[in-house]
């Protein structure tokens, strides 16, 4: 039921994507159609698998750095508690940076290559692994902390015992949030400078007037995300089998 | 050797004129009380009397503003919290750990390797009515069932003096009362010094041997009565009627 009313609304959307780009007023060099697109998908394949593996290539590894800084860095933040107070507006500055702007001074600093696309991805990603697990730590029951104490858990035997399993699932939020703009931040990086990738692909299409590639790239980009976030959630639901909300009939 | 004839017998569990303020309220106030070996103490009191704070007074995870605590000849907070082992009100099992694990978790916090802690928790699952569930999550438990997990995981690292924080207080009356059972039964089997907080009259009358009152804010001990009746108890007698008529009386209620 979910299924269909899933596929239905995406028909829906494709519909009605078809029909305004079918009008007169509209012009084919702002909006390409459907089919258009669909035709470009063809065409282009090749090229655009191409590019689209150098950009996932660049979100995988940004995401990986993200998560691997993320998660040091809420731990060590939730275990040092001066540290964490020091440290939250640092942290909401990083987020606050427009990334747009950071981009070409990457480039600068990093060269063409892999480097300043990695460094924007996990920027943009670092947050909202970082702060979700870092809610997801201190969202323990006090009481359950106090029965820890009774038991003689040492700090670290309540981190691994109690806290980390108790924040995975907020992990696996901030991950979500995380694999979806991900994919952005792996475009912006592309625009400041590139010499491949769906996001240089997108900006060259645009300047010459492919109007057909440039929405072929967007879609792939799309898909990207929304593979991301079914990735997450399907492990989510492997590592966090406990904390599925519906329960057996 | 005349010492030992003229020291008292030693009590595990003592209170001496123990008073805990918290910023706003005064919780306890000049609390005397000593539990004897092997003897369940109930602790009855209305709501915000201070009597959670008594255990954790005990368990070593609050030190008193004046006076002091005394479990097994030891004052200290660590000696304290070594000998004792406390039971809150809610089970607390961790949902991601099955029901041994959960068990076991109180022995792997004293350092026991997790594979072992396992193998010494399994045999008490026969003995407590949970045979065939120790690889259920608990989720798929009673609540009855979840609560003598808690209780297993309070029993397992072997501590000498239990305390027990309103431990059937979350479960439906039916439960509650097979529980009380239980727990006299278990009891009876293998005597523990035990402190046992409730605000349920007829649950101290039914498992205690000595019933402490407490007033309201602050708490001081108004009442010890102690229950003569031969065990186990029948509810509908009419002296455990007179019983609680005592108790409630001591309450003001």
């Amino acid at each position: 039921m979910r299924f269909l009313l899933g596929t239905l609304l995406i028909a829906l959307f494709v519909l009605a994507w078809q029909g305004v780009a079918s009008l007169e007023s509209v012009d084919d060099l702002t909006l390409a159609s459907p089919v258009e697109t669909f035709q470009a998908l063809q065409d282009d394949w090749s090229l655009l698998w191409d590019n689209a593996l150098v950009t996932l290539v660049e979100v995988l590894l940004g995401l990986a750095l993200a998560t691997l800084g993320g998660v040091t860095f809420a731990v060590t933040m939730h275990l040092f508690r001066p540290l964490r107070d020091a440290a939250y507006p640092l942290l909401v500055a990083s987020q606050a940076i427009p990334v747009v702007v950071l981009a070409p001074i990457f480039v600068l600093a990093f060269d063409y290559g892999m480097g300043p696309k990695l460094a924007i991805v996990a920027l943009i990603c670092f947050f909202p692994i970082t702060v979700n697990l870092l809610d997801g730590l201190r969202s323990v029951e006090p009481e359950l902390l106090k029965l820890m104490r009774s038991l003689g858990a040492s700090r670290l035997r309540t981190l691994r015992s109690v806290e980390l399993p108790s924040a995975l699932p907020f992990l696996f939020s901030g991950l979500k949030v995380a694999a979806t703009v991900s994919v952005i931040g792996a475009v912006f990086g592309e625009w400041a400078g590139a010499e491949e990738g769906l996001g240089r692909l997108v900006l060259l299409g645009n300047n010459q007037l492919q109007t057909p590639r440039v929405y072929a790239g967007v879609v792939l980009l799309t898909l990207m995300a929304v593979a991301l976030f079914a990735l997450v959630a399907l492990g989510e639901r492997v590592a966090c089998p406990w904390n599925r909300k519906e329960q057996p009939a | 050797m005349q010492t030992e004839v003229e020291a008292p017998v030693m009590e595990p569990l003592s209170f001496r004129n123990v008073t805990r303020r918290y910023p706003r309220v005064t919780a306890l106030e000049g609390i005397d009380l000593a539990v004897r070996q092997d003897e369940l103490m109930a602790v009855v009191g209305p709501s915000g009397c201070g009597k959670s704070t008594l255990l954790e007074l005990v368990a070593g995870l609050q030190e008193p503003d004046a006076g002091s605590v005394t479990v097994l000849g030891a004052t200290d907070a660590a000696a304290r919290r070594e000998a004792s082992a406390y039971m809150p009100q809610r089970d607390l099992l961790l949902p991601w750990r099955d029901a041994l694990a959960n068990a076991a978790l109180a022995l792997e916090c004293q350092g026991v390797p997790r594979a072992e802690a396992r193998r010494r928790a399994e045999p008490l699952f026969e003995r407590f009515g949970l045979a065939e569930f120790e690889r259920a999550r608990p989720a798929e438990l009673s609540g009855g069932m979840r609560q003598r997990v808690a209780f297993l995981r309070t029993l397992l690292p072997g501590r000498p003096v239990l305390l027990l924080d309103e431990p059937f207080g979350g479960l439906d009356s039916l439960t509650r009362s097979s529980m009380q059972h239980w727990l006299a039964d278990a009891l009876a089997d293998e005597p523990r010094t035990v402190l046992l907080v409730t605000h349920d009259v007829e649950e101290a009358a039914f498992l205690a041997d000595r019933i402490a009152v407490l007033s309201p804010r602050p708490g001081r001990v108004v009442a010890e009565i102690p229950v003569e009746l031969p065990r186990p108890r029948d509810v509908t007698s009419p002296e455990f009627g007179q019983l609680k008529r005592t108790v409630l009386e001591a309450l003001g209620l």
